[in-house]
């Protein structure tokens, strides 16, 4: 069977305007955020009903050519690069909220849905939806569910599975399958979780039940500036230590305060060596009671620089700086690879420091921003890809910091995924044992190994490492990484 | 009944056995009844780092012996797992899917499980998920023992996430005037950004437990009351508040000759099931938890397995029963089999922990 005869039998489901093949229609859809790893489908197709997304899966299993199912494209780790010569099944225009009820806390949504819609759509009700990725403004739904994204405010509420209720999916053969239902609670193995994070592998997300929170009615937000790194990570560990969940802590390097006052203007201390945020959020009973708490351990932490919000604008001021850190790393650097590691939060101190060592033993800089509460570092490697050889150093150093999350117990990705970058770090930190019991499992739900093949799981082939720069979305200072 | 005593011991039991069956702690005894295996020596907590929020433990390990550990500093099962004081064990509380009230909060036992050491079918020691609270690396094989009633395997290592426990809890006892009253105030304080631990209901009143700092206890009662207009009110504090959410955890209501079953329902469905339950000739004792997440039911046994699927037929529920003698606990919905049957051709392929 041809793939001739495959694209006569997709053209019987799609008009010429739903259906590219042209090569400058498919530029777009060969890379991902991490644009340095590019593959070129031998079409991408538009799907507007889960009927038709079901008959191209179908289609795809006859003819055995390989999918990609593809949201808003802003994966970091390449798991939206398309398969060399497979199909894209591009589900932007899935973009439904086919259900909102307040009363019952939930919204059940097509997989193109974007994730920041959710919550737009249930502020009126003083409801919204927890996981906030930076991207939210323009990833999907369904990309967020093959990832198990997150955001600054997992900590305290979770990743993605944690709001996921109910799902519709098609697997790698057609098969159509309904785990969970619209209920907190549920009985029987927890298909829904399994599926989650499975990065396209198991197949494609029709339909998500989403669980919607009433908002916390009140944030109290500060800023504290150390003199050095370590006293702030000793911070966190005091904040830990006191009892509080705060929703978020946050530090940034003093590359990365650089980086954003190059960008924002002088925003941040020039004699700082990092700032920790913490967020307090709840009730304003409690976060009244919480707040001098919380300000009695960061005196005792030593900050020498207190910064407290006292509205809703200087609130937002801080959240600003800090989630434009990394395209205004853009600006120190014509181009840079954000790593994902999770170390255990003790160790944090040690990680930095190590991290620190391999920029020197490399000649290169990281700037460091991430989720200190849970242990979750986004070092950003930065080069310039014009020099001979700076990408592959680059790559070489990244690799570092991973073996170096893997050492100290801690995981390659807390939540960008493995995708196309890290499958060679996975058997690293799975051993090859459970390694292989996962591609078993990969083999049982999709035997030809069609759905997003060479993802998530080491394997043979992979495209070349090739472009570079930020993604256009960064460029066009609409999204920045976290 | 075979006891392994380490990870090998249990490879060992599975290599050797045909059929095996899990049994933990026995507090849900329609789910262990023909148990050939026991964790009881698989017990005892092998990491706690209280500043990583992270504990790893043995299947086997009480509840009890968890949450006092936890309670040392300051911390605590964030899940609130029911039958702690019976007996129950942390394995048998994953694979059997069970969250207490408390779960309103944070989240149930599927939120905070993070990774698991785990004896397949063919004898194979495998580990999935993480041992730190954030991870995206490979399949959730942890979450998918969540409720799997021993389906994949024996479970024998667990890691947790935790959170620091609340200084002071109180509970607000809301008389209401019928059912609908109570379902009404349920989905009311549901929405409203006050927080709450648990919020439980039957036809005659709401049951709301609020927790935080001590010297903001008071307050946090007085915001709940400002939201249940006129009804009637009582405050539980201290002992009072500890007993209230004890029984409920531990299903003390539960008369003599009933047996415990869990039913996931939506918050909408609430009317629906008090109809069903309307309908026996016996009174059927229940309780909607977790914001009218999941109803409890205390089926009487007069009444039997058989009757209780043939009042709940037209509504095709998900069902899990704990207690009593059902030839079929556990009835679950058969949209997710083809998914679930492809998994458990790597998992079990001899088909040795089915049924
Ligand atoms: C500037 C920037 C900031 C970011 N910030 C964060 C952050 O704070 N936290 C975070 O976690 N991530 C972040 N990311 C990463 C990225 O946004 C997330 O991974 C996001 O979930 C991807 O969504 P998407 O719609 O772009 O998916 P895509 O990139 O299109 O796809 C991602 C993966 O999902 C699969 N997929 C897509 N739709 C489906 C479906 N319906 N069913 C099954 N599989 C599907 C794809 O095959 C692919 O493997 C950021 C990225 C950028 C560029």
């Amino acid at each position: 069977m041809s793939t001739d005869a495959f694209y006569t039998e997709l053209r019987r489901i799609y008009s010429e305007d739903r259906l590219l093949t042209k090569n400058a229609q498919l530029v777009p859809y060969e890379s991902d955020g991490l644009t340095s790893f590019r593959a070129k489908p031998s079409g991408v197709v538009l799907p507007q009903t889960q009927d038709e997304v079901i008959r191209t899966v179908k289609l795809c299993h006859k003819y055995e050519v390989p999918f990609t199912a593809r949201g808003s494209g802003t994966s970091l780790s390449g798991g939206s690069v398309p398969v060399e010569n497979g199909l894209v099944i591009a589900l932007n225009r899935l973009n439904r909220i086919l259900s909102y009820e307040p009363g019952q806390r939930i919204a059940v949504v097509e997989p193109g849905v974007i994730n920041l819609k959710v919550s737009q759509r249930a502020a009126p009700d003083g409801l919204y939806y927890a996981p906030d990725p930076s991207s939210g403004p323009v990833c999907t739904i369904g990309g967020n569910v093959a990832f198990n994204s997150g955001g600054a405010h997992c900590l305290k509420y979770g990743m993605t599975s944690n709001h996921v209720l109910g799902m519709k999916v098609v697997l790698p053969d057609g098969e159509l399958c309904t785990f969970g239902g619209s209920s907190l609670e549920s009985t029987g193995p927890d298909l829904t979780g399994m599926f989650i994070g499975s990065e396209g592998l198991f197949g494609i997300a029709l339909e998500i039940t989403l669980r919607m929170l009433p908002k916390p009615e009140r944030y109290y937000t500060l800023q504290a500036a150390y003199d050095s790194l370590e006293k702030a990570g000793n911070a966190v560990a005091l904040v830990v230590a006191s009892g509080m969940l705060p929703g978020a802590m946050e530090i940034m390097d003093r590359l990365s305060m650089d980086a954003a006052n190059a960008q924002l203007g002088d925003c941040y201390p020039k004699d700082a060596k990092a700032v920790l945020i913490v967020e307090l959020e709840g009730t304003n009973e409690e976060v009244e009671a919480e707040k001098p708490k919380l300000h009695a351990v960061i005196e005792e932490s030593g900050a020498h620089l207190i910064d407290a919000a006292k509205n809703d604008a200087e609130r937002s001021r801080i959240w600003t700086g800090r989630k434009s850190a990394f395209s205004a790393v853009g600006r120190l650097s014509p181009d840079f690879i954000v790593q994902d590691g999770v170390v255990p939060r003790t160790k944090l101190g040690e990680a930095l420091a190590e991290i620190d060592r391999l920029a020197d033993k490399f000649g290169m800089r990281v700037a460091n921003v991430f989720h200190a509460g849970d242990g979750n570092l986004h070092p950003l490697v930065m080069f310039d890809g014009r020099e001979e050889g700076a990408l592959h150093k680059a790559e070489e150093l990244a690799g570092e910091i991973i073996r170096l999350c893997i050492r100290l117990g801690g995981s390659i990705t807390g939540e960008h995924g493995v995708g196309l970058e890290k499958r060679a770090y996975f058997g690293e930190m799975y051993g090859e044992a459970d390694t292989d019991f996962m591609q078993r499992l990969r083999a049982a739900v999709d035997p030809l190994a069609i759905a997003n093949r060479g993802k998530k799981l080491p394997s043979a082939e992979a495209p070349a490492l090739t472009s570079r720069g930020a993604h256009p979305l960064e460029q066009r200072g609409i999204v920045s990484r976290m | 009944m075979l006891t392994p005593e380490s990870i090998e011991e249990v490879q060992e039991a599975v290599r050797s056995q045909e059929r095996i069956r899990i049994a933990g702690g026995g507090t849900k005894s329609a789910l262990s009844r023909d148990a050939s295996l026991s964790t009881a020596k698989l017990s005892g907590i092998l990491e706690y780092e209280p500043s990583e929020y992270t504990f790893t433990a043995l299947a086997g390990t009480p509840l009890a012996v968890i949450r006092d550990e936890l309670a040392k500093n300051g911390q605590f099962l964030t899940f609130d797992p029911p039958f702690v004081e019976a007996g129950a064990t942390i394995g048998g509380t994953v694979a059997a899917g069970l969250s207490g009230p408390g779960r309103f909060r944070f989240g149930g036992v599927r939120d905070f499980f993070l990774g698991v050491k785990m004896v397949t079918g063919d004898g194979q020691a495998i580990f999935g998920g993480g041992k730190v609270v954030k991870n995206a690396a490979g399949f959730d094989i942890p979450k998918l023992n969540v409720g799997g009633l021993g389906q994949w395997g024996v479970i024998v290592e667990l890691t947790f996430k935790v959170f620091p426990a609340p200084g002071e809890f109180a509970t607000i006892l809301v008389e209401t005037s019928g059912a609908s009253d109570a379902r009404e105030l349920t989905t009311k304080l549901a929405m409203a950004p006050v927080e709450l631990f648990c919020l439980d209901s039957n036809s005659q009143s709401v049951q709301v437990r609020v927790g935080g700092l001590a010297e903001a206890i008071d307050a946090r009662c007085r915001r709940v009351q400002s939201l249940v207009g006129d009804r009637a009110v009582s405050i539980l504090r201290g002992d009072d508040d500890n007993r209230h959410w004890s029984d409920a955890r531990e299903f003390r209501w539960v008369p003599e000759g009933h047996s415990l079953v869990k039913l996931p329902i939506s918050p909408g469905e609430m009317s629906n099931v008090a109809e069903t339950l309307s309908a026996p000739e016996a009174t059927v004792p229940h309780r909607y938890s977790v914001g009218g997440n999941v109803v409890w039911i205390a089926w009487p046994d007069s009444l039997g397995q058989t009757e209780f699927d043939r009042v709940f037929a037209s509504r095709g529920q998900n069902r899990l029963a704990l207690t009593g003698d059902w030839e079929q606990p556990s009835q679950i919905d058969p949209r997710g089999a083809v998914f679930a049957d492809r998994l458990q051709t790597v998992f079990d392929p001899g088909r040795k922990f089915a049924g």
